[in-house]
């Protein structure tokens, strides 16, 4: 019938969530990691900038953290403190298995 | 016509868009169909007009659909939302709906998905502009008691306010015992009577539970109401002569909380804080915290923020938002971290009860 064609476009990216863990240091370079390739680069750095600042701003308020755990529906940041760096866990979620990777 | 029956349709393939025209004009209540074949166009058209529906693709050059639907979830909380796609990674079903996008949908290849696509989209549409009777009707926790007792029932109710849960057992419509937020008996009935939301089940009665509850439900209700007015009543008539209560003073007593701190959208009001001596360091450091990574979410697309966990060796905290009250909770640091998050829900239950 012509449709199945016609559907079967597949032009740009999508970005996804990946899976995965990373090794940064207090400067907030990236010393090691899992996370795939394809995961931009940047994006991986603006994680652990917020997460180091997180990490910095709880000790500034007499808060000291050594775990941090971020929720969004999709995504879990588990960051670690690692001596003024972070060793960084990233685990997209499934909607309707919230406890899945809990 | 009126607005509600206008469709918006986002692909960046204009043949698609074509043949989705076609496709949709046999929907039985014959909406407008307008196209776009960018993010940035379908903005402009929304911006200018009102839609009642958008169904979008996820892959398309510059932006793509999630970053469209992030936007328009947003900015236009009432217009309905559809994705239209290709993609079959469960990770963008998900994330789609994490969003708050109201179907998910493989683009139809077969005669009979096109047919179940037209069918969904059609009650997509008709939902708010259907007369008659649907759904289901929102009732206070009273008129649900009064109408079980009056009708001389015999029930078990169950009602839910988030994580706290509530039961009263009614028999030949007189109430025999409640239960509910660690207490039985009439204080039980009184404190879920206290709960301004929530949803309830009528369960199947249970005849032997024994009666604790000696008073008939209207001394009962009206005790309630009685208590009610007072507790509004208080602030204005006797706010002058006694201390405002703090409405943080009941979370701060649950079990675990070392302190508790609420803020505010406006940075500019004073956060109100219990158990912390100097609370606008700690309100900063969360303002900071909320603002940084909501802002992460949504480069991520990885929906709106839920939680903030952090655990420490004095203490844990905890970051969420109910309403537009910011919290920011100190917990024991002997809980674990399942035990923050599940007392972390709890806190913003009663704060919204």
């Amino acid at each position: 019938m012509g449709l199945l064609t016609l559907f079967a476009k597949s032009p740009g990216t999508l970005l996804k969530l990946p899976s995965g863990s990373f090794t940064v240091d207090c400067e907030g370079c990236v010393v090691v990691g899992t996370v795939p390739s394809s995961f931009p680069e940047s994006l991986v750095h603006d994680i652990a900038r917020e997460v180091l600042a997180a990490f910095r701003g709880a000790e500034a308020a007499q808060l000291p953290l050594s775990e941090l755990v971020v929720n969004y529906p999709s995504l879990k940041i588990t960051a670690r403190d690692l001596r003024g760096g972070a060793v960084i866990f990233l685990s997209p979620k499934a909607i309707y298995a919230p406890d899945a990777h809990h | 016509m009126g607005t509600n029956q206008k469709i918006l349709l986002l692909d960046d393939d204009p043949d698609l868009l074509d043949m989705y025209r076609e496709i949709l004009a046999q929907l039985p209540s014959r909406p407008e169909i307008h196209t776009a074949t960018s993010g940035n166009r379908a903005m402009a058209m929304l911006e200018a007009e009102p839609f009642r529906l958008l169904i979008s693709d996820l892959k398309m050059p510059k932006m793509d659909g999630l970053q469209v639907l992030s936007i328009v979830r947003r900015k236009y909380p009432q217009l309905r939302t559809v994705v239209l796609t290709s993609v079959v990674d469960e990770q963008f079903r998900s994330r789609v709906y994490a969003l708050g996008v109201d179907l998910f949908w493989h683009k139809p290849g077969t005669e009979q998905e096109i047919k179940l696509f037209l069918e969904c989209l059609e009650s997509l549409l008709g939902r708010e502009t259907e007369g008659g009777f649907r759904g289901v009707q929102s009732k206070s926790l009273v008129d649900i008691i009064q109408l079980e007792c009056i009708s001389q029932s015999s029930s078990l109710l169950r009602i839910t306010n988030g994580p706290l849960t509530g039961k009263i057992w009614i028999q030949d419509g007189e109430l025999m015992d409640a239960e509910g937020a660690g207490l039985t008996g009439e204080a039980a009935f009184q404190k879920i009577l206290s709960w301004r939301t929530g949803v309830f089940e009528s369960l199947p009665p249970e005849p032997s539970r024994p009666r604790t509850i000696s008073k008939s439900y209207s001394a009962l209700l009206l005790e309630g109401a009685q208590a009610f007015d007072e507790s509004r009543s208080s602030g204005a008539i006797e706010g002058e002569a006694k201390p405002a209560v703090s409405p943080l003073a009941e979370l701060s007593q649950v079990e675990g909380v070392e302190f508790i701190l609420a803020m505010k959208p406006d940075p500019s009001a004073p956060a109100e804080a219990r158990g912390l001596e100097n609370p606008e360091r700690m309100a900063a450091w969360s303002r900071q915290s909320f603002e940084r990574f909501r802002a992460l979410g949504e480069q991520l697309q990885a929906g709106p923020l839920e939680r903030i966990e952090g655990l420490g060796p004095q203490r844990h905290v905890a970051l969420a938002c109910q309403g537009d009250t910011a919290f920011c909770v100190g917990w024991r640091h002997s809980m674990t971290r399942q035990q923050v998050g599940e007392m972390m829900k709890r806190v913003l239950a009663l704060w919204a009860s």
